[in-house]
């Protein structure tokens, strides 16, 4: 049970790159936070450092209200669970989460308890004698998993755990590790660049590109109100259209012309206007935004299908329930309602619209 | 699965293969089948005629003194130059692994005593500690240790083990400082933030790991120990003082090569070479089975 705070931490690499450039975080006890983020945007760095793997250049990190930038990752009572697992490969399962408890000294029957009680949550009771690489992907995982949570620590530390694994499986895995963390009320820290495992598993959503935070908050919260374009086209599959506009002396106009409608963003100084592909309304709807969908490709999903066009001059994809009957080639006029609408400055940073 | 080539031909593959056949036939099954003939003969001292003794030659062998002094000689000396070369060759290569700038150049002089002939080795430790003329030598003495192995049989020993290992370090180093790299990263993180520190790490974590590699470079530094120290052997003590560094197989030169008892010396290469396939199938049986990782 702890909390962990980040205040403007930094790294800065002895070749000068500078991964984490001022990243503050709270993350409150029992929380499970998402760091979400392209590859290279510095997730897994910030994660390192938490774990005292990475040393940190400027800043500081508390674990329990307790700054632990020189204490070794040994002694912050943190656990982590690695992208290739990381198991011990010539110990064998019940080895590999009793080798923690070992090294702190704990008695043998109760590192045997622990072992036993934790290997019976996870459903690897049968498996104790095994190797790591008698295993399936599934269940090496949920050792990785198992090894983390014998020890009971403050903090649990997982980077991007899933990702080694195939989409059915992670899906499940996804759902037991949610499922786990509450259970145990232990804080965690969760890295992944998939915005899918962000959105799902997140308490607090943490969207970073290069080295910086974008936007903190309940992952709803964040894809509804995306404060960015890099925000609003990272969280959410398919992304969300974001359609250039100008000012063109009376109101706005898009990359091929035709006047915006709308007043919402008349008078700002609003560069994209943006619209999430299932809130597209196929006809003239309740007004809002009128554009003409060309339609390029079709592709049926099963229970949804994504059309794929232009409109207003711009690429737009949209998101119909059931089948669609629209086929490439086909003019569909679609509109979007304006409390849907997005919009964003020359710097890609979000405009609250003023409505009127 | 394994994809099995197809040829042109039947004959082709064993034609391909001859002259790697021919080598093997001409320079070692001929010699050991000459050296297992010899073994059941007696030559006359003039090496006029010689006559079918049966296995007297190993009787005598096996009966010998000296022989057995040389068997004795033969362990410690081998199993004292395989254990410290890579006792010490794992200490500098966790040494190096640690290092960060300059680790190409540190590795590529680490390998330069892997390139000095045998015999040369041998030279140079004996013109270091050569009691009437060796650098170190003189400065042993003057802290008043009285260091002669030309004397002394276990100083003599000790000069030839350093220097037997001295030369095969670098070639044990190359192969612990491949095997530290594949040991990934992230598992001596887990072992770190599992609470091991460096030393615990070090023995529960990298050094099981590198048991293949270590086994690997047993037999090979076992087989070295046994045949390629003749040289420095050779050059540092000549099997002396009072055969007190007399191995194995110097002893099969001497008494072949030196004394001229080609029956005896013959009779010995055989037992060398019943030792040498029984030590390699019971390390592949007993050892291998133990090292392997998936």
């Amino acid at each position: 049970m702890a909390t962990v705070e980040l205040k403007n931490v930094r790294k800065t690499y002895p070749g000068g790159f500078e991964a984490v450039k001022g990243v503050s975080i709270d993350i409150a006890d029992g929380a499970l936070c998402v760091l979400v983020g392209p590859s290279g945007c510095g997730k897994s760095t910030l994660l390192r450092m938490i774990a005292g793997l990475e040393t940190i250049t400027a800043g500081d990190i508390s674990i329990d209200g307790k700054v632990v930038n020189a204490i070794g990752p040994a002694e912050r009572d943190i656990a982590m669970v690695f992208q290739n697992y990381a198991l011990y490969p010539h110990m064998k399962v019940y080895d590999n989460m009793a080798y923690g408890l070992r090294n702190r000294g704990m008695a043998r029957d109760e590192i045997d308890r622990r072992v036993n009680e934790t290997a019976k949550i996870l459903e690897l009771s049968s498996l104790l004698q095994r190797r790591p690489r008698e295993l399936s992907g599934g269940q090496r995982q949920r050792v990785a998993m198992g090894r983390a949570i014998v020890r009971s620590p403050k903090v649990f530390l997982f980077d991007e755990p899933l990702s080694n694994l195939d989409a059915k499986l992670r899906g499940q895995m996804r759902v037991e590790i949610k499922n786990l963390q509450r259970s145990l009320g232990v804080t965690s820290v969760y890295v992944t660049h998939d915005q899918l495992e962000a959105m799902t598993l997140a308490d607090k959503l943490v969207v970073m590109n290069a080295g910086m935070v974008e936007q903190v908050g309940a992952p709803l919260d964040v894809y509804e109100k995306p404060a960015s374009t890099f925000v609003a086209s990272f969280i959410g599959a398919p992304p969300m259209n974001l359609l250039p506009v100008t000012a063109n002396g009376t109101g706005l106009a898009f990359a091929d012309g035709s006047a915006v409608a709308g007043n919402g963003f008349a008078g700002g100084k609003a560069a994209q206007i943006g619209f999430r592909p299932e809130d597209v309304v196929v006809g003239q709807g309740d007004g809002g935004l009128l554009l003409d969908f060309q339609t390029i490709a079709v592709e049926p999903v099963g229970a949804e299908s994504f059309l794929h066009g232009n409109a207003a001059g711009s690429p737009v994809i949209m998101r119909v329930s059931g089948r669609a009957s629209a086929r490439p080639g086909d003019s569909i006029p679609i509109s979007v309602p304006e409390a849907k609408l997005h919009a964003f400055d020359a710097a890609g940073k979000r405009i609250e619209p003023s409505h009127t | 699965m394994t994809a099995r080539g197809t040829f042109p031909h039947r004959l082709l593959p064993y034609l391909l293969l001859a002259p790697q056949l021919a080598i093997t036939l001409v320079f070692f099954y001929w010699p050991a089948a000459q050296a297992l003939y010899q073994s059941l003969l007696r030559e006359d001292p003039f090496g006029l005629k010689s006559r079918f003794v049966g296995l007297a030659n190993f009787r005598r062998v096996l009966s010998e003194p000296s022989y057995l002094n040389s068997l004795e000689v033969t362990v410690i000396f081998s199993v004292a130059t395989a254990v410290s070369a890579m006792a010490i060759a794992l200490l500098l290569a966790t040494m190096a692994d640690k290092i960060v700038k300059g680790r190409g150049l540190y590795r590529t002089l680490m390998i330069w005593p892997y390139a000095v002939a045998p015999a040369i080795a041998g030279m140079l430790w004996l013109f270091l500690f050569n009691p009437t003329m060796g650098t170190f030598a003189y400065m042993l003495r003057s802290t008043g240790y009285n260091w002669d192995p030309l004397l002394n049989g276990n100083q003599a020993m000790v000069l030839i083990i350093a220097a037997a290992a001295w030369k095969q370090i670098s070639y044990n180093f190359l192969f612990f400082v491949a095997g530290l790299q594949s040991i990934p990263r992230t598992l001596i993180e887990a072992a770190a933030i599992d609470g091991a520190g460096e030393t615990k790490r070090f023995w529960t974590i990298v050094f099981p790991l590198l048991a293949p590699i270590t086994f690997f470079l047993l037999v090979i530094n076992t087989t070295y120990a046994f045949f390629d120290t003749f040289g420095i052997i050779h050059a540092v003590t000549g099997g002396g003082p009072g055969k007190a560094t007399e191995t194995l197989v110097y002893k099969v030169y001497n008494d072949g090569f030196v004394n001229l008892q080609l029956g005896s010396s013959a009779a010995q290469s055989v037992i060398l070479m019943i030792i040498v396939i029984a030590l390699t199938a019971v390390q592949f049986r007993y050892v291998e089975k133990r090292v392997h990782y998936g």
